[in-house]
C-alpha cells in the first residue's frame, strides 16, 4: 500500500527542498518545490509499491532543477541569492554553499547528493541520470574543485 | 570526516514549513488533493476529520494514532491524502454546532462513493434518523431492505466511517439496551444524552 502522501511530505520534504535550495539559490527553490510537489502528486497514484521515494523525489526535483536552469538561460545562480550560512556545521564554513553554487550543473548535484544527501553512489547516477562511473567521477571533480577553493 | 563534508553535510538551512504550505495549496487549486484532512478538538476527543470534494469520508476517534487513521483512509480512498485544515473548516464549524447544542442537522455533505451494498442502504437509512431520536437493529435492518439481517445491519454500523454525522449513536438495541459503538460505549452514551435521547425511556 503506498502511504499517504503527507506522511511522504513529512519524510522528505526537507531534504527535497535542501536540495533545490543548493541547486537554484532561494528564489528559484520555492517555485522548483512547487513543481516537484504538483508532479509527485500527479504520478503518485500509478507509482509502483517498491519504489525508493526518496530517490524518485529527487529525480523529480532534480528536472525541475534543470528546467529552471534552462529558463534561466543558463546564468549562473547570482551569488547573492545563494544559500547563506551553514546547515548543522559549525561557524566559520560559510563560503561552502557560495563554492557549490558555482560548480557546473552535474558537479552541483552529485556533490551535493553524495556529501550532503548521504546517497549512495548507485542512487546519485539514478537522480542525475547518467552511469554510475559518471556519478563518482562528477563527484570527485566536484570535490577537488572544492576542496581547491574552500579556506574555513 | 574532512572539515569540508562537514560544512556540506545536511545542506543549506531551509524552512520546509512554509514552502510546503504553498505547495500544498498549489496542489488542491490544481485538483490534486483527493482527500484532505485536519485533527479537530471536540469535547469527546481529538478528532480527524477527512473529506473528499463529494463530501465527509471520515470523522475518526484514531484509537490506534494518527497514522493508522491516515493509512486507513489512503489505503480506502485514496493516497492523495494531505491535511488541508481550509477544506475542512465548514465541517468543523458544524461539528462545534453540534457540540454546543446549536446545531440538530447537518448540511454538510457526507461523500457515499465508498460505501456499497447492505452497508451504504444501511448508512443512508440510518443518516435519516432524526436528532433526538432511536432506532434499532432491526428497525435499520429493515428500513435497509432485510428485516432479518440484524447482525449485518450490526456490521455495517460498526463500519461506518463517518460517526457522528451519519448518527449510529442513535441506533440501540430493542428493549433500550446500548448496543456497540465502535468509539466506546461512553462516547455513545454521550451524544444521546447530548441529543436529550435515552434509550430507557425512550425505548422504541
Amino acid at each position: 500500500m503506498r502511504p499517504p502522501f503527507q506522511q511522504v511530505i513529512d519524510e522528505h520534504a526537507d531534504a527535497v527542498l535542501r536540495f533545490l535550495v543548493a541547486l537554484c539559490g532561494r528564489s528559484d527553490a520555492d517555485d522548483c518545490f512547487q513543481e516537484t510537489i504538483l508532479s509527485a502528486l500527479r504520478a503518485y497514484p500509478r507509482l509502483r509499491h517498491t519504489t525508493n521515494l526518496r530517490g524518485w523525489l529527487f529525480t523529480i526535483a532534480h528536472r525541475k532543477a534543470l528546467d529552471a536552469a534552462r529558463r534561466r538561460g543558463r546564468a549562473p545562480v547570482p551569488v547573492a541569492d545563494v544559500p547563506e550560512g551553514p546547515a548543522h556545521s559549525a561557524d566559520g564554513h560559510r563560503e561552502v554553499w557560495t563554492l557549490v553554487a558555482r560548480l557546473p550543473n552535474k558537479q552541483r548535484a552529485a556533490v551535493y547528493l553524495r556529501y550532503a544527501g548521504g546517497f549512495p553512489y548507485r542512487e546519485v547516477a539514478r537522480v542525475i541520470d547518467c552511469s554510475e562511473e559518471a556519478a563518482r567521477r562528477s563527484v570527485h571533480e566536484g570535490i577537488k574543485k572544492l576542496r581547491q577553493e574552500w579556506r574555513p | 570526516m574532512s572539515e569540508l563534508e562537514h560544512a556540506l553535510r545536511g545542506g543549506p538551512e531551509v524552512d520546509p514549513a512554509a514552502a510546503t504550505a504553498r505547495a500544498v495549496e498549489r496542489a488542491d487549486a490544481a485538483g490534486l488533493v483527493d482527500v484532505a484532512y485536519t485533527q479537530h478538538d471536540s469535547p469527546i476527543g481529538r478528532l480527524l476529520v477527512a473529506a473528499t470534494r463529494k463530501g465527509l469520508v471520515t470523522i475518526s476517534y484514531q484509537p490506534r494514532g494518527e497514522d493508522a487513521a491516515l493509512e486507513d483512509i489512503a489505503r480506502r480512498i485514496s493516497p492523495r491524502l494531505l491535511e488541508l485544515p481550509g477544506r475542512l473548516d465548514a465541517a468543523r464549524r458544524e461539528l462545534d454546532e453540534y457540540f454546543s447544542g446549536a446545531r440538530t442537522a447537518f448540511e454538510h455533505p457526507v461523500d457515499w462513493s465508498y460505501a456499497s451494498g447492505f452497508t451504504k442502504k444501511v448508512l443512508r437509512a440510518t443518516a435519516r434518523i432524526p436528532y433526538g431520536g432511536l432506532s434499532t437493529y432491526s428497525d435499520v435492518a429493515a428500513r435497509a431492505g432485510n428485516r432479518r439481517a440484524v447482525r449485518a445491519a450490526g456490521r455495517a454500523l460498526g463500519s461506518n466511517r463517518v460517526p457522528i454525522v451519519v448518527p449510529c449513536h442513535r441506533v440501540v438495541r430493542t428493549g433500550g439496551a446500548l448496543g456497540g459503538y465502535a468509539g466506546g460505549l461512553q462516547v455513545k452514551e454521550f451524544l444521546l444524552a447530548l441529543e436529550g435521547a435515552d434509550p430507557a425511556i425512550t425505548a422504541p
